[in-house]
């Protein structure tokens, strides 16, 4: 046992080494898993495609060539050309962006949701619990796309309203997860030591129970990105999802689906699109939940 | 048995390995040992040791990473290392029988208790239905089930843990199997029905002339079953000598260890110190190099730091793995010399003062019983309660340790967990120092929520697996302002050293740490505010028992330096004579009996206790172990016995009056309070 007096400057460092090992930790769980590894892969890619969708396209989304209508694979057009002659690539890559900002984004206003009303629910249970899931329960009894469906054409479809549609169809399942996760948490003996510190609730729950979640949830985020991706999609299929000339890949099936016997890749590079991506979330994120339980 | 018989089961030099994402593991390593007829031999350890693996390797239980790499397991003559699976399926069960710890989860809780005795003799006999019945029937007779046709045609949820163990046991026997393997039969089981339970397997062995292979952890339990012992430690049998040899001159210093870290039932507090271990069981895949046991050993010397000793005949019949066995044996080493030593954490404390500290008055804590019908649920029935805790009255002076003991479900969790406020109080009054705290704890002024705290049982769930060591005993000193800022760190350090670990541990996450480590971070964050009063609820029930000690030692000394009063809920009898100042024993949400620990141990007065006491296992194989033994269950405490609590299992109900009338409390004198209807000259006489 070293016995050695640390300085404060030296206990800053040991904390930041402490941290990078765990980062590592972390790492190495991600790395262990193949299935992680390939849908990581996958997953990566359309982000780099996203981010640089401007240096990977020669064309803009918008850009509309009347003269090149319909057109198949070429060296300019690489996916060729959709019914108004704008470039497939290009817009599949910018697709990605719009896909990979709103996925995420409403995932996350769900988390936020979700946790808030499942935290206390698992904590308190009794009322509160009987009161939040009762109503949890009647949003869940709606068919998730018909859900959808309803919100949009009552609110109109534009990126905002897609962001709560979804938000608001993922919290009653984010909201049980933690709901569950909490009423296992509570019964732990930290909990008991954080109420005997003098604790008040709501530091137990965000302190000692939260954190403690994070293994499912993380996996949970994922998934539900991917879902995600799948109704935005799909609302884009339907015509509720973005207003028409922004790059969707589901707006892009829905346009190209009746011509596509005649021109088949607009709707073929967009449904790969949406398969590859979705595919890709969903493989990482079951890499990671098999390994993270294989380490426990 | 004779010598000249052949062996049931003849392991040799088995060795079996996991896989892991790593590398190979030898998880045991060159255990060899015979079992013949009538003979039952233990197989003890700590956890982690490789007992349970040796054992399932007999019947190729190893999990899908695991093989046996190495070695024979002859049974009957016949090699069953690495054997298909359909060959070993014929033999569990018929010839090989086992019986598990969890005896709940060990039966089928949807198949009636018949369907699933009479399934093994259908499977392996071919009998008819009607004849496995019958047959099965007398099984349960023969393990002295009470009411075995009415236990036929129940499920395993309806039956007492110790009932559902007598099934499994049944079970085990129904095929008449050459061998029997019992991995840790009794330890999920209260004292009182573990007594009964060992009877049981000692009377089977001599009836049935079964080998057994007894797996356990106590050295109390084998001491009254076993013939013959094997001590694994690590991987490989350290030492292997008949019972009676073992107990009375160990000859590997790991048993000596084991033995000096065991409390004692029979010796008051004060009079013995535990020697624990230091250090911890080595994870198979890193092992010290030389003998496995030398970074552990007070007797080390130089080459037990290189060479790997061979598990040697040191006298007929007595194997040791160790280089200096026959040095212990000449010089007459014994396993008790060093308890002696002056280094005493118990005698000498401060002067007791009178000052009470807590008063607990006409406590209950009851928990309300959900509404089944919907007459109920609109409270047009009379609501049911389990009565945890029923009308209990005590009183703890400053500076004083009281033990409470009793088997589960006795209310003896619940009372801490009332004193601490996690549980409100039903009816009754809790005083501490002055003021009165019968309020749950979100009510609690900070000053006494300081002033009581609680180390908890389960070293697993006791730290947030999110935050570091140190970061969580911050978090108290914080909360308490107990010290300032800026001399936060300094003081987590002081703590940590206070519990005997050091500063290196401050940046560490739990699940890096050992149980007993654990353990002591939860010591470490109780005494973090300086309580008054510290509540401990089985601190040591789930660690190994060279780990207990140590922890026991430790609570001890932070008592005597701090002058701290203790609560120590536990159902081990032998820590808490080990420990307490005060005892007092509870059944069934009540108090049967209260008083100095010296008192009641030395002459047990109340039944309940003197049964308690007379079952707990006593590591000593010379011993006779008899005494009163109870019978039946534990009724429910929804629907608690009118008059005495005890009087449906009480040995010595006197008639009617326990039936009908609440026990009158009598004083013995020395506050030694029991209640009980007996009169006192025949308490005396128990």
């Amino acid at each position: 046992m070293a016995e050695q007096t640390l300085t404060l400057k030296n206990l800053r460092i040991a904390a930041r080494a402490r941290q990078m090992a765990r980062l590592r930790e972390s790492l190495t769980v991600v790395f262990a898993s193949k299935t992680a590894i390939v849908g990581l892969v996958m997953v990566l890619l359309w982000v780099l495609v996203a981010v640089f969708a401007p240096l990977v396209t020669k064309f803009g989304p918008l850009e509309q060539d009347y003269l090149m209508i319909n057109q198949g694979p070429s060296g300019a057009h690489i996916l060729g050309t959709d019914h108004m002659g704008r470039d497939v690539w290009s817009r599949i890559a910018f697709g990605a962006r719009t896909i990979l900002t709103l996925g995420p984004l409403s995932v996350m206003v769900a988390f936020v949701v979700g946790i808030t009303l499942g935290l206390p629910s698992g904590y308190y249970g009794g009322w509160i619990d009987e009161t939040v899931m009762r109503i949890l329960d009647a949003i869940m009894a709606f068919p998730t796309i018909l859900l959808y469906m309803i919100i949009i054409s009552a609110v109109g479809a534009s990126p905002f309203n897609v962001v709560v549609a979804i938000a608001i169809g993922g919290a009653p399942g984010i909201a049980r997860l933690v709901r569950a996760l909490a009423m296992d948490i509570r019964t732990r003996e930290y909990v008991a030591a954080a109420k005997l510190r003098g604790d008040k609730d709501i530091q137990i729950m965000l302190r000692e129970i939260l954190p403690n979640c994070r293994g499912p949830l993380i996996v949970d985020f994922l998934l539900r990105i991917g879902y995600a991706a799948f109704y935005i999609g799909t609302l884009g299929f339907l015509g509720l999802g973005l207003p028409p000339p922004t790059p969707d890949w589901g707006g892009m099936v829905q346009e190209g689906h009746s011509r596509m016997f005649a021109n088949v890749w607009p709707v073929l590079s967009a449904t790969l699109s949406i398969v590859t991506l979705v595919i890709g979330l969903n493989l990482f994120a079951d890499g990671l939940r098999e390994e993270t339980m294989r380490y426990q | 048995m004779t010598e000249q018989e052949q062996p049931i089961l003849s392991v040799k030099n088995l060795a079996v390995t996991y896989k892991t994402r790593k590398r190979d593991v030898n998880a045991v390593r060159d255990v060899t040992f015979d079992i013949y007829a009538g003979e039952n031999v233990g197989l003890v350890g700590e956890s982690g040791c490789g007992k349970s693996t040796a054992a399932y390797s007999i019947v190729g239980f190893l999990g899908r990473n695991g093989r046996v790499s190495n070695g024979e397991i002859l049974f009957r003559g016949e090699n069953l290392a690495n054997r298909p699976e359909s060959d070993l399926r014929k033999l569990r069960g018929a010839d090989i029988s086992m019986v598990y710890q969890e005896p709940m989860s060990a039966l089928n809780p949807t198949m009636l208790i018949k369907d699933q005795l009479a399934e093994s003799l259908i499977v392996h006999q071919n009998m008819d239905k009607k004849a496995a019945y019958e047959k099965s029937l007398e099984s349960l007779k023969s393990v002295y089930m009470p009411d075995p046709e009415g236990v036929m045609d129940r499920y395993p949820h309806q039956l007492s843990g110790g009932q559902q163990q007598r099934v499994l046991i049944a079970m085990a026997l129904l095929n008449n199997p050459s061998l029997l393997i019992m991995d840790e039969p009794t330890t999920a089981l209260d004292v009182t029905v573990e007594a009964a339970v060992l009877d049981l397997i000692a009377e089977l062995k001599e009836r049935y002339n079964t080998a057994t292979l007894y797996i356990t952890h106590n050295l109390g339990v084998v001491a009254r079953v076993s013939d013959r012992l094997a001590v694994m430690y690590a991987g490989e049998i350290v030492e292997l000598a008949s019972t009676k040899d073992l107990y009375a001159k160990p000859l590997h210093p790991y048993t000596m260890g084991l033995m000096r870290c065991l409390p004692d039932v029979d010796a008051p507090k004060g009079t013995r110190t535990l020697h624990p271990i230091d250090g911890r069981v080595p994870s198979p895949d890193n092992l010290p190099e030389g003998c496995i046991f030398s970074p552990r050993c007070e007797f080390a010397r130089e080459n037990c730091f290189t060479e790997h000793p061979k598990l040697d005949e040191v006298v007929p019949g007595h194997q040791a793995r160790c280089f200096y066995a026959k040095e212990w044996l000449e010089k007459g080493v014994r396993w008790d010399d060093r308890m002696e030593e002056p280094e005493r954490v118990c005698p000498e404390r401060p002067a007791e003062t009178d000052e009470i500290m807590l008063t607990i008055k006409d406590a209950r804590v009851y928990y309300p019983v959900p509404f089944k019908t919907v007459r109920g649920l609109f409270g047009l029935e009379k609501r049911k309660y389990v009565r945890a805790v029923d009308d209990v009255s005590f009183t703890i002076k400053r500076g004083r340790t009281l033990g409470v003991v009793g088997e589960s479900g006795c209310g003896k969790s619940t009372i801490a967990k009332a004193i601490v406020g996690l549980e409100a109080l039903h009816d009754g009054k809790i005083d501490f120092l002055e003021t009165d705290i019968s309020s749950p704890i979100n009510k609690r002024g900070s000053q006494t929520i300081r002033d009581l705290q609680m180390v908890f049982q389960d070293p697993n769930g006791v730290l947030n697996p999110s935050y570091s060591i140190g970061d969580q005993i911050a978090l108290s000193l914080r909360r308490f302002n107990t010290v300032p800022r800026d001399q936060e760190y300094d003081e987590v350090v002081r703590l940590l050293r206070a519990v005997k670990l050091g500063e290196n541990y401050y940046h560490r996450l739990p699940r890096q740490l050992s149980g007993g480590e654990k353990q002591r971070v939860g010591i470490a964050r109780a005494i973090a505010s300086n309580p008054a009063a510290v509540i401990c609820d089985e601190p040591v029930s789930a660690l190994d028992v060279s780990v207990q000690a140590a922890v026991l030692n430790l609570l001890l000394e932070i008592q005597k330096q701090q002058n701290t009063t203790m609560i120590l809920i536990s159902h081990d009898l032998s820590s808490v004579r080990f420990f307490s100042d005060d005892v007092a024993v509870m059944y069934l949400g009540r108090l049967c009996e209260i008083g100095p620990c010296e008192s009641i141990y030395s002459s047990p007065s109340h039944p309940y206790t003197a049964a308690l006491l007379a079952a707990v296992p006593r590591p000593d194989p010379t011993l006779e172990q008899t005494g009163v033994r109870l019978h039946g269950r534990v009724p429910s405490a929804v629907n608690p016995p009118s008059g005495c609590r005890f009087n449906t299992r009480c040995p010595f109900k006197i008639g009617e009056i326990c039936e009908k009338e609440e026990p009158p409390r009598q004083d013995m004198g020395g506050g030694h309070l029991i209640y009980c209807h007996l009169p006192p000259q025949e308490l005396n006489k128990l």
